[in-house]
């Protein structure tokens, strides 16, 4: 028995190999998103398009020659599983670099895990604690709230409107941003005049909103992720509210606008450039890999690219060239990162240095509303 | 009770050995959290396979243990090994006061008050901003210590977490062949006839509760210094469905038992891999093929397997397995 087993094996070995061209080993690329689980809206795209880079850089023959191989596991977004996959991918897998998590929580938490091992790491999570303090051996492509905040808040200062009610999700995404809405209001003149929270998996946002639209501010700005604030979209008609509300970057699909309907006319949000790239003009720096992603995603999943495939594009293109240009060790690739300069991807413009890396500026977000169940940029 | 001794020490050499043909590989890390996983599995059947009482909210004691230790050394500046003591006190009292209005209620009655005590912890998480860091987490735990020996390595922490984990083992088996274990059996199968036996059930099924809770907590704490970073997420609802699924698996009052289930339900998700995106309906089959043909658990349904297969297959391959 024993015999007949390793005499099949044996020759299905040969098999692979004389089909197999005797090239170089393929390099190694781990990846951890959260495909199943509360935060598979980030996890599935993320994932989709990784492979799809990978099998589109293959078919052009590789990087400097050698294919990519791709190993992506799934965290589910669960903090505990996603640092023993990160040491699967660093230990058994010995992967020359890391993409992902999707979310902060994840990052957060496998951010050890890859300082220790010297292992490149880069996030696809928006958590500003992530890239602050500059920790040597992670990047995130995922654009911090601090510039999505600062994005509207300078809309609200060019119109004149100073009073504000934020209304946030008690959840990691949420709480971040109800830190920077509150830290940048001074800055631009901006007053809060009521700070509510909602839970994720709340289905009313009526109370708070009646609270709110006591406090008569100017502007309301929502922050979560969906569903929430497509129920607080519903909530705001049924109540006729008529002040101009502003979500976060966290709802920047067309999902949004599917779950709000009609009640989404109006609302206005940053987002990264990929909901408008048509509308851009030709001299924008990005407008030729947003074109390019959003064509290929369309091949090859019949779906639309959003902004959070994006982060894994920006992910593995910069990687891409961190290996042509530092080779395929961990270290080179890190330094090689770390010298990126003006690459212009899907969440905007990298500009990586020894002290930032997260590499975006304000430029990154565009503030986009929604006419006639479609986007418009906001002049 | 000979027997027994040498079953522990058998599995306890095992447990030793373990890491040496793995070399440090990436399942030495998983078997850090097959540990902690058993211990929790571990105490809840004391309190649901021995004593008749259900939990759904064991993870709001294990976050509880997570979270003390990580806010008193983070916020506090506290000695770890310290904040461990206080925490699992903390919690014991806090168990001690809770068990006597829980556990006079019976069946769903007593879930639901359970399941309540873990979204409330879990909610306090998320809320208390300052302290815990809320959703976004608490990082920068520090690692355990022992003079200069730092536990900062996955074969460290093995040993540490294990060595807690066997302590709990053999405390648990003595606990269950001495007469308080007989009283809580006693209990499960009739509280009435116990009562009548002279024993004092409602004082009994608190001090179970209790120490089940205590020993998720030391879990806590060993937890949030092994991964030194925690989010509320990990102490969710879900989990403690998790450890009672793992209770169930492994066999409803059996100390062994609860071992193989936090192993099975851990390693399982690894194994299950090879299918990709079906991991999760394949997971749920064995679950329910599982559940449904050995209601006894791993721990019963294993030998009966071997059983089946054994006089077919005398003197074959079955023994090199």
């Amino acid at each position: 028995m024993k015999k007949l087993v390793s005499t099949a094996f044996a020759s299905l070995a040969l098999f692979c190999m004389s089909t197999a061209a005797l090239a170089a080993p393929p390099i190694k690329i781990g990846a951890l998103f959260a495909v199943t689980g509360p935060a598979s809206f980030l996890g599935e795209p993320e994932r989709n398009t990784a492979q799809m880079v990978v099998d589109e850089i293959n078919k052009a023959g590789g990087v400097k020659g050698r294919k990519l191989e791709l190993i992506t596991y799934d965290t589910g977004g669960d903090a505990t599983k996603a640092v023993q996959l990160a040491n699967k991918l660093v230990k058994n897998d010995q992967v020359v670099a890391i993409i992902g998590p999707s979310t902060t929580g994840d990052t957060m938490a496998v951010i050890p895990v890859v300082e220790k091992a010297q292992v490149p790491l880069i996030s696809c999570s928006a958590g500003i604690k992530i890239t602050e303090p500059v920790k040597k051996w992670v990047f995130k492509t995922a654009q911090n709230d601090t510039l999505a905040v600062a994005r509207i808040y300078e809309q609200l200062k060019k119109e004149k409107k100073s009073k504000v009610a934020i209304l946030t999700v008690s959840d990691s995404f949420g709480s971040s941003g109800r830190e920077q809405l509150k830290a940048q209001a001074k800055h631009f003149g901006i007053q809060i005049v009521s700070d509510d929270t909602y839970g994720p998996k709340d289905t009313d946002m009526t109370p708070q909103l009646t609270k709110i639209k006591s406090a008569k501010p100017d502007a309301i700005i929502c922050w979560g992720t969906n569903p929430g604030p497509a129920v607080i979209a519903r909530n705001a008609k049924q109540l006729g509210l008529a002040i101009p509300l502003y979500m976060s970057h966290g709802v920047s699909s067309k999902k949004f606008i599917e779950l709000a309907g009609d009640a989404a006319e109006g609302i206005r949000l940053p987002s990264g450039k990929v909901l408008v790239a048509d509308l851009l003009p030709k001299s924008d720096k990005q407008k030729g890999s947003l074109l390019a992603f959003i064509k290929d995603y369309q091949n090859h999943y019949r779906a639309e690219g959003d902004h959070f495939g994006g982060h894994a594009w920006d992910a593995m293109m910069l990687l891409k060239g961190a290996i042509e240009r530092g080779g395929d060790t961990p270290a080179g690739i890190r330094n090689a990162l770390e010298a990126t300069r003006n690459f212009a991807g899907i969440g905007g413009v990298f500009s990586y240095s020894a002290k930032d890396h997260a590499g975006l500026t304000k430029d990154a977000f565009t503030l986009v509303e929604v006419r006639k169940k479609d986007w418009v940029l906001v002049k | 009770m000979r027997s027994d001794r040498i079953k522990f020490l058998a599995f306890a050499l095992v447990v030793l050995l373990l890491p040496l043909p793995l070399s440090g590989g990436y399942l030495t890390n998983v078997l850090i959290f097959v540990g902690i996983n058993g211990v929790l599995a571990l105490g809840l059947n004391l309190l649901l396979g021995y004593a008749g009482q259900i939990s759904l909210g064991q993870a709001a004691f294990f976050g509880l243990g997570a979270y003390g230790s990580g806010v008193l050394t983070t916020q506090f500046g506290f000695n770890p090994w310290v904040a461990m003591v206080v925490v699992a006190l903390c919690v014991a009292l806090f168990a001690f006061a809770l068990g006597f209005p829980v556990l006079r209620l019976k069946g769903h009655y007593l879930a639901m008050a359970t399941l309540g005590v873990g979204v409330i912890a879990n909610i306090a998480f998320n809320e208390t901003v300052d302290l815990t860091g809320g959703p976004s987490g608490l990082s920068g735990i520090p690692n355990l210590a022992i003079g200069t020996l730092t536990f900062d390595s996955d074969l460290k922490n093995y040993y540490l977490v294990w060595c807690f984990a066997l302590g709990m083992i053999l405390l648990s088996l003595n606990l269950v062949n001495s007469r308080f274990g007989r009283a809580l059996r006693a209990i499960h199968d009739s509280e009435v006839a116990a009562r009548v036996m002279g024993v004092n059930a409602r004082l009994m099924k608190v001090q179970v509760f209790t120490l089940s809770a205590v020993m998720s907590a030391i879990m806590g704490s060993l937890y949030c210094h092994v991964m030194t970073f925690i989010s509320p997420t990990s102490f969710g609802f879900s989990f403690s469905v998790e450890i009672l699924t793992m209770v169930v698996i492994g066999g409803l009052g059996s100390v062994y038992g609860s071992i193989l289930g936090a192993l099975l339900l851990t390693l399982l998700p690894e194994m299950l891999r090879t299918f990709q995106d079906y991991d999760i309906i394949v997971y749920g089959l064995l679950l329910v093929t599982m559940t449904i043909y050995m209601p006894g658990g791993l721990v019963e349904g294993i030998p009966a397997l071997f059983r089946l297969i054994m006089p077919t297959k005398k003197g074959s391959e079955v023994g090199n397995a």
